[in-house]
C-alpha cells in the first residue's frame, strides 16, 4: 500500500517537476515579453506543486530523503512522469499544445484529488486546482489564437497536436498502482476521467478549427519509469550544479 | 507529549500581530504579510518542562511556487527575532488554500493607491461563471480596460491595459 501510494505521488510530482522544468527553458527566448512571464509563471506553478509532491513522497518513504534529493538524485529510470510531460518544447505552437492537454488533464484530476481520501494529497490538490484553472485558460486561448490564426500557426499547430497525440493515451492507462490508489478511494477512476477530458478538449479544438487525431498504440510507460529519449537530457541539465557539488547551497 | 495551546491571545501574541503588520511582501513592498492575508494564525505553545513558550507562525503560500515564499519565511524570522521572540516556529499552512478575497480591506486600498488593482470580485460571484472580470484602471478609474496577458510579473497578478488613458497597468488576480 504505501510502495503504491509512493509511487503515485511521485508520479504526480514528476509529472509537474519535468514540465516546469521544460518551460522554464523558454525563459528569455519566448516569442514575446508577456509569454516568457506567462510560461515561467506557469512552470513555477508546477515547480511548486512538485516540491509539495516530493516533500510528502519524501515522507512517505520513511528514509529520510528531501524534496532535494527526490528532484536532484534519482536517474532516469526512477523518474515517473507521464511520457507527455518531458516531451521537447520544439516551436511554441508544440509547447502549447502539449500544455493545453496536460493542463486539461490536471484540472480534472485535480479537481477529483480534493475528494482523495489522503488528506495530505486533498489539500495540495486544491492547492493546485486554484493555478491550474490559470494554466488551462492560458494555453486554451492559446490553442485558439494559433489554430484559428493564420495559415502557418494553424498548419504548425495542427502538426503538433498530430505529433503529440499519441502521449496522451498513458493519462488514461491506470495500471495496478492506479488501480490500487482508486480502490482504497485515494485517487480517482482514471477511466472516469477520460470522457470529461476529452470534452473539453473537442471544444477547445473545435473552436481552434483543429481536427483530433485518431488514437495510435504506444510502447512507453513514463508512469513506470520507461521513458522516452528526452528525458535523460532534461535530467542531466537540471541535476548537473547538484551532482557536481553535491549538498551545494547559495 | 501534550501542547498546552493558548488560544485567548496573550499579550506577547498581540506583539507577535503587530511585528508581523511592519513586515512586508518584498514583490509588493506597500503591502504588509497581514494586509495580504497570508499569516493563518499566531499562537504561543508551552510543552512540557520547557520554561519558554514557542510562537508558532502559520503562514499560507500564495501561489504553490511564489519565490517570495521562501523571502518572506525569512523577514518574519528576523522580525520576530529583533523584537525578542526567540523561539518561533513557522508552519506551512496549505488548506484551506489562500484565496484573493483574504487581502483586507486596507490591503486593496493599498494596493489600489500602488497602482495596482485589486482583486475585484470575490472568487464566488456568479459573474466568473461566464469568465467575465470588470476591471477598473488604477488610475484613471476607467471600465475600458483590456487583458494583455494572464500573468504579470508576479504570480499573483495579470497584466491589463486601460483603453481610456492608455496606461498599461498590473491587475492583482482572483484565486
Amino acid at each position: 500500500m504505501s510502495d503504491a501510494r509512493l509511487q503515485y505521488v511521485l508520479r504526480l510530482a514528476d509529472t509537474s517537476l519535468v514540465l516546469g522544468q521544460r518551460l522554464a527553458e523558454w525563459v528569455g527566448h519566448a516569442p514575446a515579453l508577456e509569454e516568457d512571464l506567462g510560461l515561467a509563471n506557469v512552470s513555477l506553478d508546477l515547480i511548486g506543486q512538485a516540491r509539495l509532491l516530493l516533500t510528502y513522497a519524501g515522507e512517505i518513504e520513511g528514509r529520510g530523503r528531501t524534496e532535494d534529493d527526490l528532484a536532484m538524485s534519482r536517474d532516469q529510470s526512477d523518474y515517473l512522469n507521464l511520457a507527455m510531460a518531458e516531451q521537447p518544447n520544439g516551436d511554441f505552437a508544440c509547447t502549447i499544445v502539449r500544455q493545453f492537454l496536460i493542463d486539461a488533464f490536471q484540472l480534472e484530476l485535480y479537481e477529483a484529488l480534493q475528494q482523495s481520501k489522503d488528506a495530505r494529497l486533498a489539500e495540495i490538490a486544491a492547492k493546485a486546482l486554484k493555478e491550474t484553472r490559470y494554466h488551462v485558460r492560458y494555453s486554451a486561448s492559446w490553442m485558439v489564437r494559433l489554430g484559428d490564426g493564420t495559415e502557418e500557426s494553424h498548419r504548425r499547430t495542427q502538426e503538433a497536436l498530430n505529433n503529440l497525440w499519441r502521449y496522451t493515451q498513458e493519462f488514461f492507462a491506470a495500471d495496478a498502482v492506479d488501480e490500487e490508489m482508486a480502490r482504497a478511494g485515494i485517487a480517482p477512476v482514471l477511466a472516469e476521467l477520460a470522457p470529461r477530458w476529452s470534452a473539453r478538449v473537442d471544444e477547445v479544438l473545435r473552436e481552434a478549427t483543429l481536427q483530433r487525431p485518431v488514437d495510435t498504440p504506444y510502447s512507453w510507460h513514463g508512469k513506470r519509469g520507461d521513458h522516452t529519449e528526452h528525458l535523460g537530457y532534461l535530467l542531466a541539465e537540471m541535476q548537473f550544479l547538484h551532482r557536481a557539488y553535491p549538498g551545494a547551497t547559495w | 507529549m501534550v501542547v498546552a495551546e493558548a488560544t485567548v491571545a496573550s499579550d506577547r501574541v498581540a506583539a507577535a500581530w503587530r511585528v508581523l503588520r511592519d513586515v512586508m511582501d518584498p514583490e509588493i513592498p506597500v503591502l504588509s504579510i497581514v494586509d495580504l492575508g497570508i499569516v493563518r494564525f499566531v499562537r504561543e505553545e508551552r510543552s512540557g518542562e520547557d520554561s519558554e513558550a514557542t510562537l508558532h507562525v502559520g503562514l499560507a503560500p500564495t501561489y504553490s511556487g511564489c519565490p517570495a515564499t521562501e523571502v518572506i519565511r525569512g523577514s518574519v524570522e528576523r522580525a520576530l527575532a529583533r523584537a525578542g521572540f526567540a523561539r518561533v516556529k513557522i508552519e506551512n499552512v496549505l488548506s484551506p488554500p489562500w484565496t484573493s478575497e483574504w487581502v483586507t480591506a486596507e490591503g486593496r486600498r493599498k494596493l489600489l493607491a500602488f497602482g495596482i488593482a485589486p482583486p475585484q470580485e470575490p472568487v464566488s460571484s456568479p459573474r466568473r461563471l461566464f469568465g467575465e472580470t470588470t476591471v477598473h484602471c488604477p488610475r484613471c478609474g476607467s471600465e475600458a480596460t483590456e487583458r494583455i496577458s494572464e500573468f504579470g510579473s508576479t504570480p499573483c497578478k495579470a497584466h491589463y491595459r486601460c483603453t481610456e488613458c492608455l496606461e498599461p497597468f498590473d491587475y492583482f488576480k482572483c484565486i
